[in-house]
């Protein structure tokens, strides 16, 4: 059986995802998450009488809290489960991928095992974040000769 | 009291349809998550570097800057300081600095989790 | 040349057992099972060491149902989804017993069936040997997908690998022989996507279907049942619409592993089971019984397996399948 030919059986009969819940479940959960970040913020910001910045800093430091803890004791990728995108594109997403990295590979010891591996996930959001604001800053400081 | 029921209610709206093109991405292409985060991390830098971002946070609040968007935007702010303080230097030292606490906060909470926490095995 | 090896018919299973997990306990075949550990963990520290331990408690089930003393086994054929095969390795090194391990992803059920007995069929000296297999979910998703406590979405062609063991005796005497063997090809499953086993490798089991009946002119009908390993429900579909021509009726004949492991009304099980310990519990716990008690007479059981590792996936290479063969009757009916 020629190859294209099984490419189509397999478009055929591979069933398709249900897009449109998986969709509805990310807006809330997502937007759920984000304004709980609210919420937080107005706490730091409004009663507090924090700073825009550090109030910031602190939304995004309690979310990560939040979603490691969840993460070690095993709820997180059951909430994911469900959540798909609404838990993974904001700051939870990148704590779960630190965390759930790092405790997998603990058996493997403490320095190739975590300390390589906490990276697996992060590391690529870390470098390819790093690079484009560097590319960036490049462009901005050629700017400011123009 | 009605500004702040506003200003949650528009994060929800914001950080919510902000999640979703990258479920359309999970489910119609099968882009693995690893690559979305990438991608939206690249996406902030970009929309900051633009201007974009800014009417963005202006108006949905946290529904832009919690999501990963966030996590980017912050990376092209702080290099954009760093650059007009320190100059050339700026460029490199920049983006790291601005999204140190995040990164760091996440990398000590998985090394003390590693240790405290064992994996459960997952359930249907 | 002739791809099939038929047997005289004395190579018989005397003692099976199958061993597994928390899920494998509350599906369909649950009560069937040797032993099920509810932490999944076998009372090991890690999961690798839980497969291991896994193997090793089917084989002494499988002896203690024998009544046999490990040191009348001249031979292991064992394989398992970690790398190298360590599972199978760590697991058995206690026996003392020559040892070969295999791997045919979730087809080593059957190669190992086949290779077994093909020792036995060589060296009439053998009286016993034992075929393990064993997969570990939490031990396949660590190496192939993502850590276990990660959050990430299944997707619906999905499968979901077993936590399972099953050990295998085989014997002189008993009353289900295995009459006949065939190896798999290995044929190009046209995807490169993890989470769609099931339809890699439909191709070859349909191949190793086609070219058996071919080569020995039955009609289907021969058969009770023709068993596939773990194709679950989007291969199973894809078989039967691949052999729809040429073996009308197929359908009727036709029964997966993959979809009788789990409990799909109850479970999110998506697509069925998968992993190697599919293919051997669900023979263990379901099919030798009903052969045994002369419900089956005769069946052919192919495991299918997905032949691919993680480096593999990340370089964009296909997914090759491969679906060795095996013909099992019940001789004393």
């Amino acid at each position: 059986m020629d190859i294209s030919l099984k490419k189509e059986l397999i478009k055929k009969y591979s069933p398709k995802s249900p897009v449109l819940k998986d969709v509805i479940f990310a807006f809330f959960v997502g937007g759920f998450i984000c304004s709980l970040g609210e919420i937080i913020f107005y706490f730091f910001n409004s009663l507090l009488s924090v700073s825009e910045d550090t109030s910031s800093i602190a939304v995004t430091l309690i979310l990560i809290f939040i979603a490691a803890v969840l993460t070690g004791f095993g709820i997180f990728d059951n909430i994911a489960k469900y959540a798909g995108a609404g838990t993974l594109v904001p700051v939870t997403g990148f704590s779960n991928a630190v965390v759930s990295e790092a405790m997998d590979s603990s058996s493997e010891g403490l320095i190739l095992g975590v300390g390589a591996k906490i990276f697996n996930i992060a590391g690529p959001v870390i470098l390819f974040g790093l690079c484009s604001g560097i590319l960036y800053g490049i462009i901005y400081y050629i700017s400011l000769f123009i | 009291m009605n500004d702040i029921i506003s200003s949650v209610l528009l994060a929800f709206i914001g950080g919510g349809i902000i999640c979703i093109p990258a479920q359309l991405l999970i489910d119609l292409t099968r882009l693995t998550p690893a690559k979305i985060l990438v991608l939206y991390v690249c996406l902030g830098v970009l929309l900051y570097g633009t201007g974009i971002y800014d009417y963005i946070f202006e108006l949905f609040g946290r529904g832009a800057s919690v999501p990963l968007i966030g996590f980017g935007a912050n990376i092209g702010k702080g290099v954009k300081e760093a650059v007009e303080n320190e100059g050339f230097l700026g460029i490199l030292s920049g983006g790291l600095t601005a999204a140190s606490a995040g990164i760091s906060l996440s990398l000590l909470l998985g090394l003390l989790f590693s240790v405290i926490f064992k994996t459960r095995q997952k359930r249907m | 040349m002739k791809r099939i090896t038929e047997l005289d018919g004395s190579i018989r299973f005397f003692s099976y057992s199958a061993v597994g997990g928390y899920e494998e306990r509350r599906g369909p075949l649950g009560e069937k099972f040797d032993y099920c550990d509810d932490s999944d963990k076998f009372g090991q520290k890690t999961w690798e060491l839980s497969e291991a331990e896994m193997g090793r408690i089917s084989l002494n089930i499988a002896l203690s149902k024998a009544k046999l003393s490990h040191e009348e086994i001249d031979i292991l054929v064992a394989g398992d989804l970690q790398n190298q095969c360590v599972s199978s390795s760590l697991g058995l090194s206690g026996f003392g017993i020559p040892y070969i391990g295999v791997y045919g992803a979730c087809s080593t059920c059957t190669e190992s069936l086949m290779v077994l007995s093909s020792f036995m069929n060589s060296n009439k000296e053998i009286k016993y040997g034992a075929a393990i297999t064993t997969s570990h979910n939490s031990a396949a998703e660590r190496q192939f997908r993502t850590p276990i406590e990660y959050g990430g979405q299944r997707t619906p062609s999905a499968q979901w690998t077993a936590t399972a063991a099953g050990s295998f005796i085989l014997g002189r005497e008993g009353n289900v022989a295995i009459k006949e063997y065939m190896p798999g090809k290995i044929i190009d499953g046209a995807t490169s996507d993890g989470s769609n086993m099931g339809a890699a490798m439909s191709f070859s089991a349909a191949d190793s279907i086609l070219s058996y009946f071919a080569e020995t002119s039955y009609p289907i009908s021969h058969f009770d049942y023709i068993i596939t390993g773990d194709l679950g429900k989007t291969g199973s579909n894809l078989l039967c619409d691949i052999l729809k021509k040429e073996k009308p009726g197929i359908e009727k004949f036709h029964i997966d592993c993959g979809m009788l492991l789990y409990d799909f009304e109850k479970k999110d099980v998506h697509s069925g089971a998968s992993g190697c310990g599919t293919s051997a519990s669900v023979l263990s716990t379901h099919f030798l019984p009903l052969l045994e008690s002369g419900e089956l007479k005769r069946v052919l059981f192919l495991s299918t397996g997905a032949l691919m590792s993680p480096s593999s996936l990340l370089q964009g290479e296909n997914i090759y399948g491969i679906a060795p063969l095996i013909f099992l009757e019940n001789i004393n009916l």
